[in-house]
């Protein structure tokens, strides 16, 4: 079967497309009835150069002239390391803990009639409305020593504000909303004849939640994960006040680019940048594909 | 037999309900509700009094100022993104819009770096600007641009699968009809997409006001000249002005609750919406 494959002839680069594609594109332009494509097109390929394209392009550049050499220095000092470890350590937990109880809220937010339901419903994008620094000073002073959680965390032994677990709850209040939105549609569309059936049959709930729930909602429940993972590795504003910033223990990775401008060395704020660049656009192809993938997944069910 | 096994199964749905609505008051609603308890500690007084004073006036004047250019400039971005993307098909459109996608995948603050290397003093076009005597960075033009790169995605986000679900019909219909290219969007697809458009715009608003990260690298700091209320909140708090700080944060957050209580009116009429916010939030 492979050898049939490999000895039909290849699409190569420059010859002429299947003739099903080409047909397709020549209907599409041929139906182009509607004006303005050519000025819509144009001013939106204009405003996306000189706002993200070519700005985006000096940190590649600026990084590039540092050399591999120093850059590999640059990144790997324990400082830059640790700041690394922590934003990508950190927001992995915060997703994490998001995935269980971001899918704990959106199925009772779906499957629960309650009393202020819509109140609760609302609340889940203040994160996303809340600014960040507000949202940093007000983490801050609910746990702090001396806060409304810190004093009752403190007779526990547990220490939360100017710690990296203090970073660890910021990051999960900015990712929550990236898990309960995206699981939200899905968990409503479940047919939950399916469930009661699972049910009838002698599964107990927990079993039809592993063998039947989970397998239809979780590249949606990993979508958002992953949405909520990339928001919290770049999340500045509401950690920077409750990390404390100690150096190698809770300094995050913005905060690193952020001394390194400071102290004028914007070399070294860019090569950091550029590794979270680099990680921030392979998640997001991550994602791409993953939505992709989950889309096709429900619509085949 | 049944009603063995149904009390349990009530318990434990009424328990993973209570799990949920504690997560949610702990790290959502109590932040919220701090903001307000310690702008008010010492009295309705202090809170007008740290709100009149003159930083707080000028930081107040500089976000509104930046939210009414970097929010028309995206808003028109956002129309001419969604009229091409979903009334068209074309080679790259997926690139496209990934592209469009940039600015919410990557950190404020490397998305006020990109800005410092472009116009700083040791930058890329910088040196040449400033020869000119203009000044980008640790000015205003530089804060509105950091401000519309973060906001940049917001209503395009919003409009493109609502003007691809609308379908090209209703255009055809009135250009055949002799309407102009002009008529037809402002009495056909604007009226469709109008909602949307301020679902968009209302997001697009609120990110703009409280943009900390991203205008905090281009900022400066300089008092009553380069400092947002999100940027003089920081400066407060580290002044240990906790009234200061909070009663600014006050104001973003009622900035905030009036965006939320907006948004869930706008899906209440147009339930589709929501769509948009999920891919996006």
């Amino acid at each position: 079967m492979n050898e049939i494959v490999q000895a039909l002839p290849q699409p190569i680069a420059g010859r002429p497309r299947p003739p099903t594609r080409a047909l397709a594109r020549r209907d599409a332009r041929q139906f182009r009835v509607l004006p303005g494509f050519g000025l819509t097109l144009g001013y939106t390929i204009f405003y996306v150069s000189i706002i993200v394209l070519i700005p985006l392009s000096t940190a590649f550049v600026r990084s590039a002239r540092l050399g591999p050499v120093r850059f590999w220095d640059v990144v790997t000092t324990s400082r830059v390391l640790a700041s690394l470890r922590l934003s990508f350590g950190g927001a992995l937990i915060a997703a994490l803990v998001n995935a269980v109880f971001g899918m704990i809220i959106a199925w009772a937010l779906t499957r629960m009639r309650f009393p202020g339901r819509r109140i609760f419903d609302a609340m889940i994008d203040l994160p996303f409305a809340l600014p960040t620094a507000v949202a940093g000073i007000a983490l801050t002073a609910l746990y702090a020593p001396n806060g409304w959680l810190g004093r009752l965390l403190a007779l526990a032994g547990v220490r939360v504000a100017y710690t990296p677990l203090g970073v660890v709850v910021a990051m999960a209040f900015v990712s929550l909303p990236f898990v309960v939105r995206t699981l939200q549609p899905v968990l409503g569309d479940l047919d939950r004849e399916v469930e009661r059936a699972s049910e009838t049959l002698g599964a107990s709930r927990m079993q039809t939640f592993r063998w039947v729930v989970l397998p239809s909602i979780w590249p949606t429940l990993l979508t958002g994960s992953a949405l909520g993972f990339s928001r919290a590795l770049g999340e500045y504003g509401s950690v920077i006040f409750i990390a404390g910033n100690i150096p190698k223990v809770s300094e995050i990775a913005p905060l690193m680019i952020m001394i390194k401008l400071e102290q004028y060395q914007y070399s070294e704020a860019t090569a950091i940048a550029v590794v979270m660049l680099l990680a921030s656009f392979a998640l997001m192809f991550g994602i791409n594909a993953l939505q992709l993938w989950a889309q096709r997944r429900r619509r085949a069910r | 037999m049944i009603g063995r096994q149904q009390v349990p199964e009530e318990l434990g749905r009424y328990a993973l309900l209570g799990i949920a609505l504690v997560y949610l008051t702990v790290l959502v609603a109590l932040p919220l509700l701090i903001v307000f308890v310690e702008a008010f500690t010492r009295g309705l007084v202090p809170y007008i009094a740290s709100l009149l004073d003159p930083y707080a006036l000028a930081a107040m004047r500089l976000t509104l100022l930046t939210a009414a250019v970097s929010v028309p400039l995206n808003l028109i971005f956002g129309i001419a993104a969604a009229w091409a993307i979903a009334k068209f098909e074309f080679r790259g459109k997926n690139t496209l819009v990934t592209l469009i996608d940039i600015p919410f995948a990557i950190s404020p603050v490397i998305s006020g770096l990109i800005y410092v290397l472009m116009f700083g003093a040791q930058g890329w076009v910088g040196p040449w600007l400033i020869e000119h005597g203009i000044h980008i960075i640790f000015a205003v033009p530089g804060i509105i641009l950091a401000t519309t790169f973060v906001t940049f995605p917001f209503v395009a986000r919003e409009l493109i699968p609502l003007m691809q679900t609308q379908g090209n019909d209703e255009e055809e219909t009135a250009l055949s009809l002799g309407a102009s290219g002009w008529q037809t969007f402002r009495l056909v697809t604007l009226p469709n997409i109008r909602w949307g458009l301020l679902y968009g715009v209302l997001l697009c608003n609120a990110r703009a006001m409280g943009e900390f990260g991203a205008v905090s690298v281009v900022s400066g700091h300089i008092r009553g000249l380069t400092n947002t209320l999100p940027l003089h909140i920081e400066i407060m708090y580290s002044d240990y002005n906790y009234v200061g700080a909070f009663a600014a944060a006050s104001i973003l957050a009622m900035l905030a609750l009036v965006t939320l209580v907006a948004k869930t009116l706008l899906e209440l009429r147009q339930p589709e919406l929501r769509a948009g916010i999920a891919r996006q939030a």
